[in-house]
């Protein structure tokens, strides 16, 4: 499965699992509208580091700061490289 | 009655009497205490003991129990050296105590600390004795405290401390046997070893490095009648099939760390003709409470009321005990008690209906983007779940939250299904939903993982911090 697609099934899981309901996740769409909460974000980067076996923000060096859903999926492919 | 009391009778009186021949035994040995009334274990040189501050150092349990009995009345002081401490904090124990003997056996690691001390080798034997003992001394029992990092603290007790919450034994028939997945030298242990000595019994110990399988097989050769150990202990002991299945217990008693409603059904399913009590106790506190309606937590009317010579009140939401069977203080002379007496247990307690629950210690909170976790109480309601045995909850780190919540949990049963398989991703699924029914969000784990086994420290607890 693509770093994409396992982004967004983890997002699609923990909305469910905290009761929230997701924006249309398209590129341009901006994180902090997209319905999921810290918590949620939190969960996201923990599950994602099991599945995926990185943690790109707490292994990088400066601050990496994704404003779209884009951008986040680029920091994932961008770690794995 | 308490036992406590000036006119205590020695241990050696009481192990002398000779109604209830009581045996205690390790892997290798087996000894009647009754025999120390005119013997001794180390041989002739205990005089050179009297007055002294001595380090009980040997290896064996076994060893440390008759030494105990020959030590107290003998000795100025007992600095009770558990078997996991760690070598390089021995100066630091032998300055800070005064210490000026040390009791050893084939097994106390050999190195230059203990240089320079009057050391005497404790055999797991007894022969006759011909010293006359000098009049009996007040003999302080020194003990280590469980700390995570750095010297532990020692703590001053003495017999009448010590025995503060043993009633009076009915007159024995001799026939009850305890057993202790404790060691001795840590104070869960201590309390059974003093149980087993002044209430006539005798006592099962384990050997160091003996399976738990072995040790299972051993309490059920002796036909033990009495059991304790904490949560822990207990959880590893029922994963011990079929060794758990051969031992018929007649009392099952947990402490040292918080029992759950699981373990506590567990153990009633698994010896449905067994009482199952737990009992809150510290080093520092000593035996506040035992309780033996088969529920976790204990009734709100035990705070507020005096009972059993022990007070308990609650502040800043930890539980304050103060007692007859407090310690006396620490060695060196930090304050252990506030100016009211009582001791700052550190565990926290909630009030949930007519009950109070433990939370977990002050010290074990996580932090998820300010919420306050105890991790135990997300462990208590894991460990619900009909698949699972023990948990472990701790935090990782997250750059989102600071932290956030992830288990560790060990399925009860053989055959755990492959990593990543459809079977266990559903079971991690249903642990989780069911976590999700009970707990607010920021408390239900991020994350499972399926685990063979937890690590259980010596002192019988959980380690929490790798």
């Amino acid at each position: 499965m693509s770093i994409k697609l396992t982004i967004i099934e983890q997002m699609e899981q923990i909305a469910r699992e905290h009761g929230k309901i997701l924006a249309p996740l398209k590129e341009d769409l901006v994180l902090a509208d997209c319905g999921l909460d810290s918590l949620g974000f939190a969960v996201l980067v923990a599950r994602l580091e099991d599945r995926l076996g990185i943690d790109p923000f707490s292994a990088a060096e400066e601050a990496v700061f994704p404003v779209t859903l884009g951008d986040f999926v680029k920091v994932y492919e961008h770690g794995r490289r | 009655m308490s036992m406590a009391g000036a006119e205590a009778p020695s241990l050696r009186c009481i192990v002398a009497q000779k109604d209830a021949p009581r045996s205690f035994c390790d892997r290798g040995a087996a000894l009647r205490f009754t025999d120390l009334a005119r013997g001794t274990s180390f041989g002739g040189g205990l005089r050179a003991l009297a007055g002294r501050s001595v380090l009980l150092a040997t290896a064996s349990q076994l060893a440390s129990a008759l030494a105990l009995i020959e030590l107290e009345g003998l000795a100025r002081r007992i600095v009770i050296l558990p078997p996991d401490a760690d070598p390089a904090h021995l100066p630091a124990i032998i300055s800070t105590a005064g210490i000026d003997a040390a009791v050893i056996d084939d097994g106390t690691p050999s190195g230059n600390a203990l240089d320079g001390l009057v050391r005497l080798r404790c055999l797991p034997a007894i022969a006759p004795m011909a010293d006359k003992l000098p009049p009996r001394l007040h003999t302080e029992w020194v003990m280590m405290t469980s700390g995570t990092t750095g010297v532990p603290k020692m703590v001053v007790h003495d017999l009448a401390t010590l025995t503060a919450a043993l009633q009076v034994p009915s007159p024995a028939d001799g026939a009850d046997v305890w057993g202790t997945f404790y060691d001795i030298r840590r104070y869960g242990g201590l309390q059974i070893y003093l149980r087993a000595v002044c209430g006539r019994a005798s006592l099962v110990l384990s050997s160091a490095g003996e399976p738990v399988a072995d040790h299972l097989a051993r309490l059920a050769a002796h036909g033990v009648t009495h059991l304790s150990g904490t949560p822990s202990q207990w959880r590893r002991a029922l994963m011990t099939v079929p060794a758990i299945e051969a031992i018929a217990p007649r009392y099952v008693r947990l402490s040292g760390e918080i029992a759950d409603q699981a373990v506590l059904d567990s153990l009633r399913a698994a010896f449905p003709n067994a009482s199952v009590g737990h009992a809150y106790a510290s080093t520092e506190a000593g035996v506040a409470f035992d309780v033996n309606d088969g529920l976790a937590g204990f009734p709100i009317d035990y705070v507020g009321a005096v009972r059993n010579g022990v007070a308990m009140k609650i502040l800043d939401g930890t539980l304050r005990i103060r007692s007859c069977g407090a310690a006396k203080g620490y060695v060196g002379g930090e304050p252990l008690l506030d100016a009211a007496g009582f001791v700052d247990t550190g565990d926290i307690v909630e009030r949930h209906g007519e009950r109070f629950y433990f939370a977990g210690r002050k010290g074990g909170i996580i932090n998820i983007g300010g919420l306050k976790v105890h991790p135990e109480e997300i462990e208590a309601v894991i460990n619900r779940h009909p698949c699972v045995r023990m948990s472990l909850v701790r935090g990782r780190q997250n750059p989102v939250t600071g932290s956030i919540v992830v288990a560790d949990v060990v399925l009860k049963g053989e055959g755990l299904a492959a990593d990543k398989s459809p079977q266990q991703l559903a079971l991690k699924d249903d642990i989780l939903k069911h976590c999700r029914e009970t707990l607010p969000r920021h408390k239900v784990p991020a994350a499972i993982s399926f685990v063979p086994a937890l690590k259980v420290a010596a002192t019988g607890k959980l380690v929490r911090r790798q």
